[in-house]
């Protein structure tokens, strides 16, 4: 049977939500709402567990102009859960399968597939989406993306300002946040709850080995290095995993650890987050609940909200003691159901957003190369390759090699020889187009 | 496969399975045990009404591969429902819903098998033995009340988990009715709240471990001292204060840091005293069993065992004895990773495994003079490896005490029985949405009042609130059943709530009503899905006996984007 793409009878459920005040509208509200909706351009990052979800909610949500972005192809561990892949499509880039999925199913929706990194767009394809939804495992595309879109903002042209919806599964727990660049709190602002886990100190690793992941990381790092380096390590290449996954298990029966299996050596060397339809399914549609919101109005969205107790007509979220608007909902499904949902307070030094310099206090005679590798495990900075400047003038370059062999005399000088208490650092990273300001206090 | 040619790859080993490979993600939750649970599994989904959240909860549960499903609804799919439900297609218009849905579920794993029942709610549930063969069964809002307490009778009877699901605009509900006793051992407690090291009570073995490893302490190289395990230290120092104090133990807050300082003086700076005093507080504690733990070992379950008492019982007895006995619970054996030479951690690990180890067999020693004593039978023998498995989570196994489901009668103000108290506490708990759960109650006794006659009618003679046009009315009719709910909750506790929290109250959950009636039944798909993921987390939960399910109702806000768990 035949079906008009374009008739409302489709949408009569949605049209009740869409076409009747709430309790929380306002009293203008209603006018054009669905030709809002309808024209309203929306970019979805990643097409994995989360992205699956996230284009099956904003299609069936009356979202009709979509874009999604994702360098990835099929694997067969992906289908327990990203429900838009059948076995006959691994080894298919996913952006196009689950594009042309959800077209096919919700007639009517229109979703441009991406097949790239997202550094490969630049700010004028971003600049023609009314929001971006992220579903993505990395961090450091999280950051690249927030802090584009935070540079995006322009004071006279209201249409550059860009909400940005992301959400992370992890197991049974997750969260979905909302920012409004520059106007709450940004990815950067809270980067320190998510703290990188510590690595295990080399030494351990090489002399004293003591848990089977020990044994693991010792083939993964050092013994692989040694033994195998012609070959590009390539961890979704059984023979490989298995060479590794014998080479720990020698080791740990060598000192007497057990534990040692297939299954552990392949979560560790590929560093594997256990990932379930259910919890994507939760944290993909609280972020399109909001996106549905934002995009409608139909009731009041995530950190578009004035915290309560407070009086709407001075509120200020700016203040120093004023609380944020709620942006933030953690959840955790292990042990009965908790959701705790709290405004997230935007930081006047955060390196994207704000514009004071943060404060680090460095031992003055730590040496250059310490701060540098210090920068990769602080929870705040999380930056993998820093370039270094202060004042005008250059400490330390990571790339191009050229200037980094000029600057890596400065790697062995101490602090204290290098800059005045109290001096700003510039520090900037390839994987972020932006500059993180530190002033630094010598102790 | 990539090869060098200088070298022979080595031949591919203990390579996971088609099957390992494709569920390694979840497996690294609730492993091989909880995945066999959910292939033997046979999910009951009762549709009403939209009928979203009830086959997005499918969805994710044919993924991780359930074993079969079932769909039971006579509704046509019409044009509304292909802009809400995913799993059906242009093509589906006019042809059974559960046929639809079961097909494009399918789909989505061809391990699993579904089948669809076309056949009228009310004529079918009240077959003999309809619910024999489903180990689970979903019901969605809306249905007639008496065929909900009809199917409420049956899953009682059978002890099958049930959930009872609503999802209406903004706003979704589920509760969860569990057997009066549901007993879980593998909760997976976080990582850091397990370290259960028994450094007050050390036994002899251990004692000694740490005598050798710290023995002539100020004559050891730098290398063998900042490689002394922190456990051993602790147990140094605690040697060293009881002799200080009369063989008294640190036990007070105050002393415990008094002697974190003794330890510190050790060393200003090695990090394996840097490991025992962050260590200090957590770990000296008696290693006494939780209230809750307490009250589940002494449960009329446990101390009441029969020649067929399920196994979870009869362990939970012979625990008990063992506590009774030694003032502590078997030791888990674990040992979290800490600074020590390889050699040496090997060793405290084996200390602490020989110790479980006998820890267990005394406890299997127990069990098999229990099964003795009870007479069972040769069939029921407990498994060694589920007694093992106890021993090491006794101190965070937890018990779900199930309550059947609520179910409203037409005309009739819904009261709370021994749950009314709570109740009218959870009302003026700023952070509670109880309040949207009686609205929920509210809006069954709504549809309850205003179903036409089922024989003749079935399921579309429900009328759910705004429906027809004039939604403002019913919000207010819906609104007027809350506050009648709320009043009657507020006498029969014994309570009074003052002005003008009373009045806010009143107001705030008129608010509710006013969206739960603009929906006019409506569900939208993002809380349908939303919905419809915290339902099958739950079922997984219940299923394979893992994680801690919820005890017994849900409600999420979709506006204010918050969940809250309240036990009805
Ligand atoms: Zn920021």
């Amino acid at each position: 049977m035949a079906v008009n793409g374009d008739s409302r009878a489709r949408w009569r459920y949605m049209d009740h939500i869409l076409t009747r005040p709430g309790a929380y509208t306002d009293p203008e509200w209603g006018e054009g709402i669905i030709g809002t909706l309808e024209n309203a351009k929306v970019l979805v990052i990643g097409a994995g567990g989360l992205g699956c979800e996230i284009l099956k909610n904003l299609a069936l949500s009356g979202f009709k102009s979509i874009d999604v972005i994702d360098m990835d192809t099929i694997d067969v561990s992906n289908l327990n859960r990203q429900f838009l892949f059948r076995q006959s499509d691994v080894g298919k880039p996913k952006a196009s399968v689950a594009a042309d999925f959800v077209m096919k199913r919700v007639p009517g929706c229109k979703i441009n597939a991406h097949v790239c990194k997202i550094q490969d767009k630049d700010e004028e394809f971003y600049m023609q989406f009314s929001m971006v939804i992220c579903g993505l495992d990395s961090i450091e595309a999280r950051r690249w993306i927030n802090a584009l879109l935070v540079g995006m903002v322009d004071y006279d042209n209201d249409d550059s300002l860009k909400p940005l919806i992301d959400g992370g599964t992890e197991g049974f727990k997750g969260q979905s946040r909302v920012v409004i660049p520059r106007m709450t709190s940004c990815i950067e602002c809270q980067l320190d709850m998510h703290a990188p886990r510590a690595a295990v100190p080399l030494c351990t690793l090489a002399t004293i080995p003591r848990q089977p992941q020990h044994c693991i990381e010792w083939a993964h790092i050092i013994k692989w290095e040694e033994e195998r380096k012609d070959i590009q390590l390539d961890t979704d290449d059984p023979e490989h995993i298995t060479w590794l996954y014998r080479t720990a298990l020698k080791r740990a029966q060598e000192f007497g650890i057990q534990g040692v299996t297939y299954s552990m050596t392949q979560g560790v060397v590929k560093n594997i987050i256990p990932a379930i339809a259910s919890t994507n399914a939760i944290i993909a549609a609280s972020c399109c609940n909001e996106a549905f919101k934002i995009a409608t109005s139909s009731a009041p969205a995530l950190a578009n909200t004035i915290p309560e107790g407070v009086d709407p007509e001075t509120y200020d979220p700016d203040e120093e003691f004023a609380p944020a608007p709620n942006n933030y909902m953690l959840y955790t499904g292990d042990n009965s159901i908790y959701t705790f949902t709290f405004g997230h307070k935007k930081k006047p030094d955060c390196p994207v957003c704000g514009n004071l310099p943060k404060d680090l206090t460095v031992p003055g005679d730590q040496t250059l190369q310490e701060l540098i590798e210090s920068f990769a495990e602080r929870p705040e900075a999380q930056l993998k390759k820093p370039s270094l400047s202060t004042g005008g003038k250059t400490l330390f370059f990571s790339s191009p090699e050229s200037l980094r062999q000029q600057t890596e005399g400065n790697l062995r000088k101490k602090m204290r020889d290098l800059m005045e208490d109290g001096e700003e650092v510039v520090v900037t990273d390839p994987a972020f187009p932006t500059e993180f300001k530190y002033t630094i206090h010598l102790t | 496969m990539a090869s060098s040619q200088n070298e022979v790859p080595p031949p591919l080993q203990d390579i996971p399975t088609a099957k390992e490979k494709k569920y390694d993600r979840q497996l690294r939750l609730w492993g091989a045990g909880g995945q066999l649970a959910l292939e033997e599994t046979h999910i009951l989904l009762i549709n009403n009404g939209p009928g979203v959240t009830g086959v997005e909860t499918l969805k994710n549960l044919v993924l991780p591969g359930i074993g079969q499903f079932s769909i039971l609804d006579s509704a046509v799919v019409s044009e509304a429902d292909l802009g809400v439900n995913f799993f059906l297609d242009d093509d589906s218009l006019g042809k059974f819903r559960a046929e639809e849905t079961v097909k494009l579920l399918q789909e989505l794993n061809p391990d699993v098998k579904g089948t669809a029942i076309t056949e009228p709610l009310e004529t079918w549930a009240v077959k003999d033995k309809i619910f024999t063969p489903y180990t689970l069964v979903l019901i969605a809002a809306p249905l007639d009340p008496a065929i909900l307490a009809t199917i409420d009778k049956h899953v009682q009877a059978l002890e099958i988990p049930a959930f009872y699901l609503h999802s209406v605009g903004y706003y979704s509900q589920f509760s969860l009715y569990l057997p009066p006793a549901f007993p879980i051992v593998d909760t997976h407690p976080d990582p850091t709240s397990t370290d259960d090291l028994r450094l007050l009570k050390p036994w002899p073995a251990l004692l000694e471990f740490a005598k050798q490893k710290t023995a002539s302490m100020d004559k050891m190289n730098g290398e063998q001292f900042a490689h002394i395990p922190w456990i051993a230290l602790i147990l140094h120092y605690l040697q060293e204060w009881q002799a200080a104090h009369d063989g008294k133990l640190p036990t007070e807050y105050k002393e415990k840091t008094q002697f974190r300082d003794l330890v510190r003086k050790g060393s200003p700076s090695e990090e394996n005293f840097d490991e025992a005093c962050a260590a200090v507080l957590k770990t000296l504690v008696p290693p006494k069993p939780s209230s809750k733990v307490t009250e589940i070992l002494n449960a009329p379950e446990a101390k009441n065992l029969t020649a067929t008492s399920p196994p979870f019982w009869v362990i939970a007895n012979a625990i008990q004895q063992f506590y009774e006995k030694h003032g502590e619970l078997p030791l888990p054996g674990a040992v979290p990773d800490l600074k020590a030479q390889s050699d040496t951690f090997i060793q405290l690990q084996n200390i602490y495994k020989t110790k479980a180890r006998e820890d267990c067999a005394e406890v299997v020693a127990t069990v098999r003079s229990l099964e003795k004593n009870l007479g069972r039978s040769g069939k029921l023998v407990i498994d060694e490896k589920e007694v093992e498995n106890f021993c090491k989570g006794a101190a965070h196994i937890h018990l779900v005490r199930g309550r059947p489901l609520k179910i409203v009668t037409p005309d009739t103000v819904t009261t709370f029985g021994d749950r009314t108290k709570y109740l009218a506490n959870e009302l003026t708990n700023p952070e509670s949405l109880s309040l949207l759960y009686i609205a929920f109650v509210a809006w069954d006794e709504y549809v309850a009042t205003h179903t036409t006659s089922t024989k003749e009618a079935g399921s579309e003679g429900l009328k759910v609130p705004g429906a027809g046009d004039d939604y403002e009315a019913d919000a207010e009719k819906l609104t007027g059943i809350s506050h009648k709910i709320i009043d009657s909750v507020i006498k029969e506790a014994g309570t009074f709530v003052e002005d003008p929290e009373y009045s806010q109250i009143k107001e705030k959950v008129g608010k509710i009503c006013v969206e739960l009636a603009r929906a006019g039944g409506a569900e939208l798909h993002n809380i349908a899905s939303l919905t419809g993921g915290l339902v099958a987390q739950e079922i997984i939960k219940v299923i394979t006996k893992q994680y801690v399910p919820i005890d017994n109702t849900c409600v999420f806000d979709g506006i204010a984007s918050k969940s809250y768990v309240l036990r009805i």
